[in-house]
């Protein structure tokens, strides 16, 4: 059974269909990254699949762990392991990151019956976390992403999802507005969680992300529509060649011939 | 103000001519000629006026008929006395000393005296004004203003008893003095006209709660209180209103600072049926700093207005007003920024904020700022905000597992924290963080239910 199954997934918002037909998916332990003009439908992937419910699925069936997930709410969708690191993290004026993060674990450990997060562990991971993605404890006290710099919102991003550990997380345009130092840092903060229980989707307009992490697949989004898929090679190619002919040649290729289903458009 | 001039519509109900010529007969310090003098004054205004009515611009928003056509009588009459276990709960932990007060009378035997430092003096203003006239003369009806609040004149004319807080030069008090202010359900519906007179002296500092409860039943509070806060003085003051869904609270405070006093009012009106906030600090003295600091919370049909009159009349004063609303249901609030900046007062530094979430279609707020500056070298501020709870805000805690009315309480709590924020910490804040926490759960909670049932609603 794969982690996440799309099948023919139409979404409007505001009357517009934004996205129309995408199929994908994808296997724990499997890196794919989405890459795509701006406007395709990225974010409005990522949002939907996040359960954002001012998106209109107008069409088509999402499978989480073999389960509805467009029947799910969003702190649902969250309590069975989705993650979605926000292209634009929300400031929270008034709410400590320590507070909200302990919030979300524990709201975590109860829906699934675990016991409350003791605080003397909870720290601790914490600060573990905080170190490998080179960000100050101060970061702990403030408001969550008030006033942190573009850069600081994105490892903070990062740093929740260490602390949820999913089963799948979404990074939208996580290395956007990063410099290199950054960049890498991040990509640390990333590949330090890639295991086989584990799948990452990455939204990204960059190959440069890719060098740091690097997927098993990339799909090209273009007008609503997953018009290409293939390996890491194929964010290269975009690179050099932009998107305006790559729909055409539009069989998707698996880089690994390791025997699971197809993934990429079907 | 020329508004007052407007005949009022409404009549003054016979009821309290009858009340007061009943008090002036057997009220506490009734051979004062000063004291006589000053409720006579009071009645005379308040017989003149009458009940302010919406075309009065100091009422615009708030129509107090439900007040002006109700027989109140005195609630100092055939009174019952609740039982101590009845009020432990409404205790603050951590005070001083809370003086009980049911329907506006001292009651000695349910307050808690606790040891005060030395120089400090709590009692009650009808034992004061037996025992020690001289030093409630000076000060009692010297600051408030009968002539511009109708409510203000109708508690003079009734003053009898409430606290009396005298700090001496230098004494500073750790722990807050709690005034726990009861209203008992009566077979009729009762009003009480707490008058309370609060004098720091020189360099002394204290925190003093006014907490008002009510164990049931049609009441009206009207209350007043006059807070001198001498030179070099450091006093908070916090107003909690937390009566019940049938209560009438009016209340003012009226601050007067000396040089360099340093004054914080934090007000919480998170109770009552219709409640009136007056506060009216006059900075006095060069240097003085003043903070006007106030959350409302209302649902149903809670009206919960706020009126700030702040009053710059020395140079190199601050004065800084911050009010958070939160309106559910159908509830109703206001917010009234009033600052005058005198002619003298060069180099004031006034800001103001008003900031309020509405969280149905149904809820109202109205907020006004109005600036009155008659010096030229000053800096003043202003600014409202009205909003809902924001959706991106709503969904990014969802998306990390925090369910809807969680993430909403979460999201309130911050914006109330804002004030609570900008309380010491101690007993008093801690006090008032549990309040806020209890009933904000509760408002949220009908307003998450709410929510649910309109989204699946929209799904059928
Ligand atoms: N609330 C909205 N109302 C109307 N149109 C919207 C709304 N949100 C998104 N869109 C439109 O949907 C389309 C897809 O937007 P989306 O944010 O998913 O693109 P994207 O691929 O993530 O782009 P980018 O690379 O710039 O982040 C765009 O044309 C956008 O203008
Ligand atoms: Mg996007």
């Amino acid at each position: 059974m794969s982690l996440l199954e799309i099948k023919n997934l139409h979404v409007r918002v505001d009357g517009n269909e934004i996205l129309k037909g995408v199929n994908l998916r994808l296997n724990a332990g499997e890196v794919h990254s989405i890459m795509g003009p701006n406007g395709s439908g990225k974010s409005t992937l990522a949002q939907v699949l996040a359960r954002r419910e001012s998106y209109e699925v107008s069409g088509g069936e999402v499978l989480f762990n073999g389960k509805d997930l467009l029947a799910m709410k969003p702190e649902e969708a969250a309590c069975e392991g989705l993650f979605l690191a926000f292209q634009y993290p929300v400031e929270i004026p008034g709410v400590s990151n320590a507070y909200f993060l302990r919030s979300a674990v524990n709201a975590i450990h109860k829906y699934r019956g675990e016991d409350e997060v003791d605080a003397m562990d909870f720290l601790p991971k914490l600060r573990k976390e905080m170190k490998l993605l080179e960000m100050d404890e101060k970061f702990l006290n403030r408001s969550v992403n008030e006033a942190f710099s573009g850069g600081e919102k994105k490892r903070n991003e990062i740093l929740q999802m260490a602390a949820l550990a999913p089963k799948l997380a979404i990074l939208d345009e996580t290395d956007s507005g990063l410099d290199i130092d950054a960049l890498k840092v991040v990509a640390k903060g990333v590949n330090a969680m890639r295991s086989p229980e584990r799948a990452f989707l990455v939204i990204t307009h960059y190959q440069r992300l890719l060098n740091y992490i690097v997927p098993d697949y990339v799909h090209v989004l273009v007008d609503g529509r997953i018009v290409r898929s293939g390996g890491p090679e194929l964010a290269l190619q975009l690179e050099e060649s932009g998107y305006a002919n790559v729909g055409t040649a539009s069989t998707p290729t698996r880089k690994n011939a390791s025997g699971t289903p197809a993934a990429g458009a079907v | 103000m020329g508004a007052s001039n407007v005949a009022s519509a409404m009549q003054t109900p016979e009821a309290y001519a009858e009340a007061f010529s009943g008090l002036e007969k057997e009220a506490a310090g009734r051979e004062l000629a000063w004291l006589r003098n000053l409720r006579e004054k009071g009645f005379a205004r308040f017989s003149e006026v009458g009940f302010p009515t919406l075309r009065d611009e100091d009422w615009r928003f708030t129509n107090v008929a439900p007040i002006a056509q109700t027989p109140f009588r005195l609630a100092r009459n055939g009174r019952g006395v609740p039982a101590s276990g009845e009020i432990a709960r409404f205790f603050m932990r951590g005070a001083a000393c809370t003086l009980v007060f049911v329907d506006g009378r001292f009651a000695r035997g349910l307050s808690a005296a606790g040891t005060l430092a030395r120089g400090v003096t709590a009692a009650s203003l009808a034992e004061a004004l037996a025992k020690n006239p001289e030093a409630i003369e000076p000060h009692l009806g010297r600051y408030l203003n009968i002539e511009r609040d109708a409510f203000c004149a109708l508690n003079t004319a009734f003053i009898e008893d409430g606290a009396y807080i005298h700090l001496a030069k230098n004494v500073v008090l750790e722990a807050p003095i709690q005034l726990l202010f009861v209203s008992t359900p009566r077979d009729f519906p009762a009003v009480s006209h707490p008058r309370n007179l609060i004098v720091a002296e020189e360099s002394s500092q204290a925190t003093i709660v006014e907490d008002y409860v009510s164990l049931g039943g049609k009441a009206l509070c009207n209350t007043a209180t006059e807070l001198v806060a001498g030179d070099n003085s450091a006093v908070a003051h916090v107003m909690i209103e937390r009566e019940d869904a049938e209560a009438f609270n009016i209340s003012t405070l009226r601050i007067q600072q000396g040089r360099a006093a340093d004054v914080a009012s934090h007000s919480v009106l998170i109770g009552g049926a219709l409640v009136r906030n007056n506060v009216h600090p006059v900075l006095g003295g060069e240097g003085g700093e003043c903070l006007l600091n106030g959350l409302f919370v209302g649902g149903d049909r809670q009206h919960l207005d706020n009126y700030m009159l702040v009053e710059h009349a020395s140079p190199h004063c601050g004065s800084r007003q911050f009010y958070n609303g939160i309106l559910a249901g159908h509830a109703h609030g206001v917010f009234h920024g009033r600052i005058i900046v005198h002619k003298d007062a060069q180099k004031t530094d006034a800001k103001q904020t008003n900031r309020n979430l509405l969280l149905s279609d149904t809820a109202q707020i109205d907020t006004k700022p109005q600036l009155e500056i008659y010096a030229d070298d000053v800096k003043c501020t202003h600014g409202a905000t009205i909003g809902q709870i924001e959706e991106g805000a709503l969904f990014y805690l969802r998306s990390r597992g925090i369910d809807e009315a969680s993430a909403r309480r979460l999201l309130l709590m911050a914006f109330a924290n804002e004030c609570l924020d900008r309380m010491k910490e101690g007993p008093a804040r801690t006090h008032v963080e549990r309040l806020i926490h209890e009933y904000v759960a509760g408002v949220t909670g009908v307003i998450a239910s709410e929510a649910s049932q309109a989204a699946v609603g929209e799904r059928s």
